[in-house]
């Protein structure tokens, strides 16, 4: 009977390796160990043996069971794992077809340096203001200490507008208005920055907008002083430009600060780039707005953003910021 | 200003090293645009004597100069013409390297040795005059080198920015002066002494101010045996030539130097010619007419200030440029010297409205120093005796007007050292001060308090305030102790900002490109876009391109769509965030300028504009907003819809008329979305309290009705959703417009979801739910129900 029992056995595991899809291992497995299946027609025939001979081969068959459903189950497993290796090759996909329906989309780098610059400040316990860009006189000017006489009123500088008395509305020359704005809206401390769009009459170069932004940043508080405008100005390039930079001021000339300054920010390397202006608020710029001077005082900051967006990226005009080009507009 | 180093040094006693002294200039805010070292480079350069002058066989524009440097004639090509023979010339001779770094080599031209090359002006880096050969001193030696003939010490000459509130910095004098005091060496003005002579100059002259508010000082001088043919020595031509002015006899010489170097400018007359041998100074009458030294006849208005002579005859613009009539010419032998003071916004307004700006006007302008006067014609009659041999009569016609308020202002030391920021001691603000000629003395009652005398070369300086920016100057804006801003304090953006940034990122995340194009449009611009053709004008525009404010968007975006399509890019999509300027709410003068978004999709239809207003409303939380189907000015007449929060219209959407797409060239479907964001931000908001997410089961029901073209979907839709309390959502999925669908109607196909919070629905419950809303689709619209 073990003979009988090793020659179904090998028969088995013979057929076993040589079956080609999973249903013949399943045919395999019931011929063999099913229920009439001929190994298991061996156990009903061990009660007819000796108590001796039905242990020898009573082990003999459960050995050979054993080792017939291990081999049923390897080929199962080996043959499903290659219908699944077929079926996922065909599924193939050439990942480097795809392309985007649309692109994610693109901010204008004047809104990118902006934006940064808002954080900057906020990040330094500012607020951000704005106002309008069609100003009148005493916003744009007469608030800001400019006398009557000044060149900055005259005609070259700045777009007039049919509205009002003759040259009573402008087109904002500058974001200072803003600093008015603020000033008669809310009482001290102020400590605000004021981005936006100012307009100037001035021809257009690579150089030069008629039309650019500016961001300014105002402090009225007590007991503020020359130092703190050297200070703040010193913080934002650092924060904005960049641990290795620099500042220093020298004197100049606007009518809304005194003293005023010019400021120039030091790049890592040792060279310079004249920003922007700045200065103490001029008593009388506080006074126009109903601020006592004798209690409080401020200072005051501003620079063109549209220079600080092209040479970021190395645009060599400025005229292309207006461009509306899609070519232009999707490398920021 | 254009400034030479060595006549500062004249008269200040600097041995500070040019680069210092740059460095010195930069911080005391007279910052150097320009340095350039003169009289360097001149090796090889000696003056030469023209012998002759002969065409070149072969060239009309070249002639041979044959010129004498002490020994053999040398035969020089030249391109320039303004020699004679006997004139005293530069030459460069061979194996010169000139301070631009040319060689000079013998060489043939056309066929002539040309042995050197003779310089101009520029050439030798003393000034921008590249017209002729500079003519030299004829009485210098020749053969001799060219800085030994003329005496030059190598020079640095410096190119000032010249604020208004430096009136002082118009003068060699007065930037001596500032640096002096930096360095803390000693300034020494000329002190002037000319030969005094014959009959009083009171007895020659008469002077009336009629004006004294305007003209605040006017002195009379009168010379005598004046050589009107004499040249100015080469030193004078020298700086006069650096200082940017070109030298053309010697009294306009002395008059130039002079203001040059003391500020003040100043008129020398021809005696003769002056009639009644008086000055007037008076308002002109409107329509009083002059002709001015370069020979134009000007109009005057009752604004401008004139002098006349003495039987009331114009002679001159006070402050701005002096007539023809009383002009020096070559039979002068007296001559009048006007010196004067006045009122800077007087100079200023005729100077601007005439258009004539002169070295003059622009010193008089910022303010000049009255009591300089005297000084002044003292250095000119001085100068005028040197070169021209002129005798001054004695004394001097000098009558003042209204000068500038000089009582002292009061400076408190705390209040220095408050602005500032230092800690400066009454003595260190006056040391700061008194250098530069601020006068000061301790006002009586309190310590630390002075009384400063304003110096009168600072007609700027009229308040605490500009005196301590000169204690600023002076201390170095580099020494003032930097200081944090210590408050703690909450930065933060607006709701408004954020949600900007919002619409933004939401924007970029469609795959939008923003733009900033100018808000500046052309006339017609906006009619072209079928808008109101009616937008605020500039008074000044630079172009008529540019002459209109935008009321909207949609032209620069059509623009923009046009400019892309015409560089073969299609299917741009841009949006904007921009201001736009519609006209002034009654009583107002400012015009109602908003903030709108514009959003362009070209090669899309009105849909995608409509689909990108609902992602904005929902990402902004707007309340109820719908769209409402309605005819939008320039937009498509059936493809155009209003945009409404809780029924308030906040903007447009739709598809661009095919006629202003047409007028720009562009033959696509164009999309298009106008939103105010100001109001669409400041309107209502959709409540944000949670509405909880039921934990049973929901159970979906999708409903079709065949509903004529003009019932909105979007109302059906929210007829759907009000009748019942069950319903979780309703999203229509589909539109059908064929048979079966009658014409002029087409299926809208809603899948509803119902649900309830603490129950699964029965079947009875949805079946109840779902009549409900199917009736009251049929109850409001002429709509059935589809099997």
């Amino acid at each position: 009977m073990i003979e009988d029992i090793r020659r179904c056995t090998d028969e088995a595991r013979e057929r076993v390796a040589g079956a080609q899809t999973v249903d013949s291992v399943r045919a395999v497995e019931s011929d063999a160990l099913g229920k009439r299946g001929t190994l298991s027609g061996f156990k009903k025939r061990l009660g007819t043996l000796s108590e001796a001979e039905r242990r020898e081969v009573g082990r003999e068959l459960n050995d050979a069971m054993a080792a017939v459903r291990a081999a049923v189950e390897a080929r199962r497993a080996e043959l499903e794992a290659g219908e699944r290796r077929a079926r996922l090759r065909g599924e193939r996909v050439d990942l480097t077809e795809v392309r985007p329906g649309r692109d994610a989309g693109h901010l204008h780098l004047v809104t990118q340096v902006i934006e940064e610059l808002e954080d900057v400040f906020v990040g330094l316990g500012f607020t951000v203001a704005e106002g309008p860009e069609v100003e009148d006189d005493w916003h744009n000017f007469t608030a800001l200490n400019f006398g009557e006489h000044h060149p900055a009123r005259e005609m070259q500088d700045t777009f007039f507008v049919g509205l009002g008395s003759p040259r009573e509305v402008v087109m904002r020359t500058h974001t200072s208005p803003v600093q008015i704005r603020v000033m008669e809206q809310q009482a001290p401390p102020i400590y605000s920055v004021m981005p936006g769009r100012v307009y100037r009459n001035e021809a257009t170069d690579a150089t030069h907008l008629a039309v650019f932004h500016q961001l300014e940043c105002l402090v009225v508080d007590r007991g503020i002083t020359f130092g703190h405008l050297a200070g703040t100005i010193d913080m934002f390039t650092k924060a904005f430009f960049g641990a290795g930079f620099s500042s220093r001021l020298r004197p100049s000339y606007f009518p809304f600060t005194e003293p005023s300054a010019e400021f120039d920010i030091q790049r890592p390397d040792g060279s310079w780039l004249e920003l922007g202006g700045s200065g103490m608020v001029h008593p009388n710029v506080l006074r126009n707005c109903g601020i006592d001077p004798e209690e409080w005082s401020g200072f005051a900051f501003g620079f063109g953003l549209d220079r600080l967006a092209a040479t970021r990226h190395g645009v060599g005009d400025l005229r292309e910021l207006a461009s509306t080009d899609i070519r232009f507009l999707e490398q920021f | 200003m254009k400034v030479l180093l060595s006549w500062l040094r004249e008269l200040a006693a600097l041995d500070a090293d040019p680069e210092r002294i740059r460095q010195a200039l930069d911080d005391l805010g007279t910052p150097v645009e320009d340095m350039a070292r003169l009289g360097e480079g001149w090796d090889g350069i000696v003056t030469a004597k023209v012998v002759d002058l002969r065409p070149h066989p072969n060239a009309d524009r070249i002639q041979l100069v044959d010129v004498d440097t002490g020994g053999d004639a040398l035969q020089i090509c030249c391109g320039a013409f303004n020699m004679a023979v006997g004139d005293v010339v530069p030459l460069a001779t061979v194996g010169t390297t000139m301070p631009g770094g040319m060689r000079i080599e013998r060489r043939k031209l056309r066929g002539e040795w040309s042995n050197g090359m003779l310089c101009s002006t520029r050439e030798l880096g003393l000034g921008d005059e590249h017209g002729g050969i500079r003519i030299l001193d004829g009485q210098l030696p020749v053969g001799v080198p060219l800085a030994e003939a003329l005496g030059v010490e190598p020079d640095v000459l410096y190119d000032l920015e010249v604020n208004p509130n430096r009136p002082d910095a118009m003068s060699v004098a007065g930037i001596a002066r500032d640096l002096a005091a930096h360095f803390g060496v000693p300034f020494t003005p000329p002190s002037p002494s000319p030969p005094v002579g014959g009959a009083p100059a009171a007895d020659a002259v008469t002077v009336e101010v009629l004006d004294p508010d305007a003209c605040g000082r006017f002195g009379a001088w009168v010379l005598r045996g004046v050589d009107v043919a004499a040249r100015s020595p080469e030193w004078v031509q020298r700086r006069l030539t650096a200082s940017g002015m070109r030298p053309i006899n010697a009294l306009v010489d002395i008059s130039n130097y002079v203001m040059l170097e003391l500020g003040q400018p100043n008129h020398p007359y021809d005696l003769a010619k002056v009639r009644g041998g008086g000055l007037r100074v008076r308002r002109a009458r409107d329509g009083e007419t002059l002709v001015t030294l370069d020979g134009v006849e000007r109009t005057l208005t009752a604004d401008d200030l004139l002098i006349c002579d003495a039987t009331d005859a114009p002679v001159g613009i006070a402050g701005v440029m002096g007539g023809a009539s009383s002009e020096i010419d070559e039979r002068t032998t007296e001559v009048l010297l006007e010196m004067a003071w006045f009122l800077p916004s007087s100079v200023s307004r005729t100077s601007r409205r005439l258009g004539l700006r002169s070295e003059a006007s622009a010193r008089f302008e910022k303010g000049c120093d009255p009591e300089v006067v005297p000084l002044a014609a003292a250095r000119f009659c001085e100068l005028a005796a040197q070169i021209c041999g002129a005798t001054t009569a004695p004394g001097a016609v000098d009558v003042r007007g209204d000068l500038p308020d000089r009582s002292p202002v009061r400076v408190r030391t705390g209040r220095v050292n408050a602005l500032l920021g230092t800690a400066l001691t009454v003595d260190d603000v006056r040391a700061r001060l008194e250098p530069i000629g601020f006068a000061c003395t301790p006002a009586g009652d309190a310590p630390g308090d002075l009384d400063v005398v304003v110096p009168p070369f600072r007609y700027d300086a009229t308040s605490e305030i500009d005196v301590v920016e000169e204690v600023a100057r002076h201390c170095g804006y580099r020494n003032i102790p930097v200081r944090e801003l210590s408050k703690p304090r909450r930065g933060l953006l607006t709701v408004r900002q954020k949600e900007r940034r919002a619409v933004r990122r939401l924007l970029m995340g469609l795959g939008l490109a923003e733009v900033l194009p100018l808000p500046f449009l052309a006339p017609g611009d906006l009619e072209r876009c079928g808008l109101d053709p009616r937008g605020i004008e500039l008074v000044n525009p630079m172009a008529a391109e540019e002459s209109v404010l935008r009321t909207s968007l949609l032209p620069g975006m059509v623009k923009a769509v046009a400019l892309n399509a015409a560089r073969r890019s299609t299917g741009v999509r841009l949006f904007e965030i921009g201001h736009v300027f519609l006209p002034p709410p009654g009583g107002q003068v400012l015009p109602d300028e908003r903030e709108h978004l514009g959003v362009v999709l070209a090669g899309q239809a009105a849909t995608a504009a409509v689909e990108v207003w609902q992602v904005l409303a929902e990402g902004v939380r707007a309340s109820a907003p719908s769209v409402v189907n309605a005819e939008v000015p320039g937009l498509h007449p059936t493809r155009a819809a209003r945009l409404l929060v809780e029924g308030r219209s906040v903007g447009v959407a739709g598809e661009i008329d095919p006629g202003v797409l047409g007028a720009h060239g562009v033959d696509d479907r164009v999309a298009w979305l106008e939103v105010d964001l100001g109001a669409l931000l400041d309107g209502p908001r959709r409540s944000d309290a949670y509405r909880p997410v039921s934990r049973f089961p929901s159970s979906d029901v999708d409903l079709a009705f065949e509903v004529p073209d003009e019932v909105s979907a979007f109302d059906v839709e929210r007829t759907l959703a009000a009748a019942s309390d069950l319903v979780w959502s309703v999203r229509l999925f589909d539109v059908y417009r064929a048979a079966p669908v009658a014409e002029g109607a087409r299926s809208l196909a809603y899948a509803v979801r119902f649900q309830a919070p603490d129950r699964t629905l029965t079947d009875a419950e949805v079946a109840e739910a779902r009549q409900a809303l199917i009736d009251a689709v049929v109850r409001t619209y002429p709509a059935t129900l589809r099997a």
